[in-house]
């Protein structure tokens, strides 16, 4: 009986102990490798979120374009009366 | 006195299960905090996103909107052009701008695409290309119309019968020059002989009827 809980202590200290030390540390390696990712990931966000501050200029570039389209639309309006047509 | 009846056998097994135990703790532990760490930088790739989604969100209906006028620009432009300039000059100006454009022809003239397009951008000005590049979707502006004109005066009889090169032209490429005239030409012509020279008398006249003598 004696034997039996001699090769018991054997095997957790051989076989159990390094196993589960090894499982862990893979966990622990693949924990460590996503924090870099996760921050670049957030890094990339923060600069694409920045990059967009300019996208409210969209609105004063939407007033421009339809003001312009209507000043053409005038001037196209006056070459109309001022030139012939070609038939 | 607990310690000294554990034989060695149940000592060694305790042993074992403590350093599971610890490996456990220790490993855990620092998963635990760098999974805090993954977290933490989660909610700053959130946040961000969010911000993006945000910002972005009017982007289409602006675009399309600004799409939508430019169409109409282009829309109005193109058939002022087809108007005043007819098909055929319309589709070599457009071409004289970008080689090649002709083929696709303009949008809502769907028999331009088979029109043929003269060489007309020799011979236009560039007030007159500018005001066709506006209809070509092209950026306002881009060129300057206050630059020099596209169009060689002094060779421009010569590009305006390039615009329709299948037309079979019968004068010469280059006429001989007409001759210098004047006091300062390197040719005097019909030189007089009588500059310089003394001048001549006339002769006598004869007695005429009317003479009182």
């Amino acid at each position: 009986m004696t034997t039996l809980w001699w090769i018991a202590d054997i095997l957790l200290l051989v076989a159990v102990l390094p196993i589960v030390v090894y499982l862990l540390n893979g966990v622990l390696r693949a924990a460590r490798s996503i924090v870099p990712s996760v921050e670049r990931i957030a890094s990339a966000a923060a600069a694409g979120s920045k990059d967009l501050d300019a996208t409210a200029l969209l609105l004063t570039t939407q007033e421009q374009v339809a003001k312009t389209v209507a000043g053409v639309a005038e001037y196209g309006g006056s070459l109309d009366v001022i030139i012939d047509d070609a038939s | 006195m607990l310690v000294a009846s554990i034989e060695p056998v149940g000592a060694v097994a305790i042993v074992a299960a403590v350093l599971i135990v610890l490996a456990l703790v220790v490993y855990l532990v620092a998963t635990i905090l760098q999974l805090r760490k993954i977290t933490a930088g989660l909610d700053g790739v959130i946040a961000s996103v969010g911000e993006i989604i945000d910002k972005s969100a009017p982007v289409n209906d602006v675009v399309n909107d600004i799409n939508a006028h430019l169409d109409a620009g282009v829309d109005l432009l193109e058939g002022l052009l087809v108007q005043k300039a007819g098909m055929q000059d319309a589709l070599g100006l457009v071409e004289g701008l970008y080689p090649g454009s002709a083929a696709a022809g303009f949008r809502n003239f769907p028999d331009s695409a088979t029109t043929r397009a003269p060489r007309i951008g020799e011979v236009y000005t560039k007030g007159t290309l500018t005001l066709a590049r506006l209809g070509r979707e092209a950026p306002i502006a881009m060129a300057n119309p206050a630059g020099p004109v596209l169009r060689n005066v002094e060779g421009g009889s010569l590009a305006a019968r390039s615009l329709y090169e299948d037309i079979r032209h019968d004068s010469p490429e280059a006429l001989p020059r007409s001759p210098v005239i004047g006091t300062d030409a390197p040719v005097q012509y019909e030189q007089r002989d009588d500059i310089g020279a003394p001048r001549r008398r006339l002769p006598d006249r004869a007695p005429g009827r009317n003479d009182p003598s």
